[in-house]
């Protein structure tokens, strides 16, 4: 009797609520994972997957080339985040201390660039940046340049490119860490006799951490993928780990290896979350968009 | 002395705003600029005109990119929405066995890097002979927005006062009535801004689509990704520039609603 009230009341309500999403993400999250972890262990015939097994393709990583990309785009990632970092943070501040209807305005004035689709905006900056473009018969024009520059098609276009698309990535995190900061404690380091440095440095940068971690996880990450960026801003010699992997999935036709190399991107990520939960940082920062 | 001190700082503060805003919205200026441009070559302005508009009409192969985008876009978010209603409610009123292994699988999603669930989506469908096109790209669209709807009714359980349900459900409405009578109500700002976020993510995909679509269906950002490499047209533009005034009239639109519901309320 009991017994039947409890499936009443809790199973058939957590069966009709749960299964659907636990099915779909076992489905299309984890078992596609799974598959691409056996995948990086099988061989090719040079066209089709060929179910032999092989360690080949995780010696295939060492490859100079592709060791050469790997720092490249780390680099690259790494150098999108910190600017990210020092040009949002000023930015997210002071939104989070605007005025309420003000704090709103300046948030959706944030959100609007990001519903034209990337590819266009990017598109957009060649225009700017181009041999002929803005940028250069601006800089002709004040008499800096006496020479058109590529400007575009260099590693500082990309990431230009990058921290452009990912900006809002870091400043939703940052804006959101700011604002719960409690304005009392800077008035009370100020009081007690710290400078505004001082004060920044040992009481608003450290309590605002939390922000820089997930915006970090938020940026990085996607920066190490974002093939398309370095297609459009830097041509054909910038290659990210994004583009090699596409590479096998498309031209190359070499399954195999690109699922060894999405699974060194996996183990960077599991490595990368793993410090940010170290550090203290909450996994529903990740998710809040 | 102080006041002067913190006067300058609010004007660097303002300025410096104005400068991240220029940033923002730099390359959309060039884009509407461009949009009228009577030359072909988006290098250099030539002079204005508004023919591109009448030309976009003309491009079948782009509104079908486009039209392709908002089918994905809405079969995906309303999939997306209702499994993740449903799971955020079933998972913040019970507590049960792999319930942390489904919070788990939840941020998979959301932490690894676009491209390798795009791979691993291909390659799964692949294997399970699922035909390439517009249903495996509802599907991959679906898998990357469920768990942000599920955070964002999260939020909206977090607050979530269990009285008023137990009150619907001891006044005599079934478990079913209560939900849709009680309970979505009261969660439904954060399941309108989770379909929102979602159809926005799934609009605006470029690298999972790029991985799950098929011949003959391609969307709006994949049409404008292969007209990169050749050069993309100013109608191309006008499309875009026609999309942002339809995103800024509907943000006003909204604005002015909540302010009105607000007026109402009082």
């Amino acid at each position: 009797m009991r017994k039947s009230h409890k499936f009443r009341n809790k199973t058939i309500p957590l069966l009709v609520t749960v299964s659907p999403v636990t099915i779909w993400l076992i489905l299309l999250v984890a078992a596609p994972l799974v598959y691409v972890f056996f995948l990086s262990f099988l061989s090719t015939d040079g066209y089709n997957v060929v179910f032999q097994f092989t360690l080949k393709n995780y010696m295939d990583l060492f490859n100079p080339i592709y060791l050469e990309i790997y720092s490249n785009s780390f680099l690259l990632a790494f150098l999108t985040t910190v600017v990210c970092i020092l040009l949002g943070y000023p930015f997210a501040y002071s939104m989070a201390r605007a005025a309420k209807k003000k704090k709103a305005v300046m948030m959706i004035m944030l959100m609007i660039p990001f519903w034209t689709n990337s590819l266009i905006r990017l598109n957009g900056w060649k225009t700017i940046l181009g041999k002929t473009g803005l940028l250069n018969s601006l800089l002709l024009n004040i008499g800096i340049l006496h020479q058109p520059v590529e400007i575009l098609y260099t590693r500082g276009a990309v990431i230009l490119g990058m921290v452009y698309i990912l900006f809002p990535y870091m400043v939703l995190p940052l804006f959101a860490s700011i604002d719960k900061l409690d304005q009392s404690l800077l008035e009370a380091s100020n009081d007690l006799g710290a400078n505004k440095v001082k004060t920044f440095l040992h009481v608003t940068l450290p309590l605002t951490s939390p922000g820089v971690f997930s915006g970090t996880i938020l940026v990085f990450i996607p920066a190490l993928g974002y093939f398309f960026v370095s297609d459009i801003m830097g041509g054909a010699k910038s290659q990210l780990i994004g583009n090699l992997i596409e590479n096998q999935f498309k031209a190359a036709n070499n399954w195999p290896l690109g699922a060894a190399l999405s699974m060194l991107l996996i183990v960077i990520i599991i490595i990368m979350v793993t410090i940010y939960k170290k550090c203290g940082g909450d996994m529903k920062d990740l998710g809040v968009l | 002395m102080r006041q002067r001190k913190k006067k300058t700082g609010k004007v660097f503060s303002k300025l410096y705003n104005i400068l991240i805003y220029a940033f923002l919205y730099l390359p959309i200026a060039m884009v509407v600029l461009f949009s009228f441009n009577t030359s072909k070559r988006n290098i250099v302005f030539e002079g204005f005109t508004f023919a591109w508009y009448g030309k976009l009409f003309q491009n079948e192969a782009l509104l079908k990119a486009y039209g392709n985008t908002l089918i994905v876009g809405v079969c995906s978010t309303i999939i997306a929405t209702i499994v993740g209603t449903l799971a955020s409610y079933g998972m913040s009123k019970y507590k049960f066995k792999g319930k942390g292994i489904i919070d788990i699988l939840l941020y998979i999603p959301v932490v690894i890097p676009e491209i390798v669930l795009g791979i691993s989506l291909l390659a799964i469908f692949n294997l399970s002979q699922i035909p390439m096109g517009i249903l495996s790209l509802i599907i991959a669209h679906a898998t990357f927005c469920i768990p942000f709807v599920v955070f964002t009714v999260n939020a909206r359980f977090a607050g979530f006062d269990k009285s008023v349900e137990e009150a619907a459900m001891d006044l005599g409405a079934g478990r079913v009535k209560t939900f849709f009578t009680v309970t979505l109500p009261i969660i439904m700002p954060g399941v309108i801004s989770g379909a929102f976020l979602s159809f926005t993510l799934s609009v605006d995909d470029i690298i999972i689509s790029f991985f799950t679509t098929g011949p003959g269906s391609n969307t709006y950002p994949l049409k404008v990704m292969e007209l990169t490499k050749t050069g993309i047209t100013p109608d191309v533009y006008s499309l875009s520039t026609l999309v942002l005034i339809v995103t800024i009239a509907l943000v006003i639109f909204s604005q002015r609603d909540t302010k009105n519901s607000k007026v109402k309320m009082k």
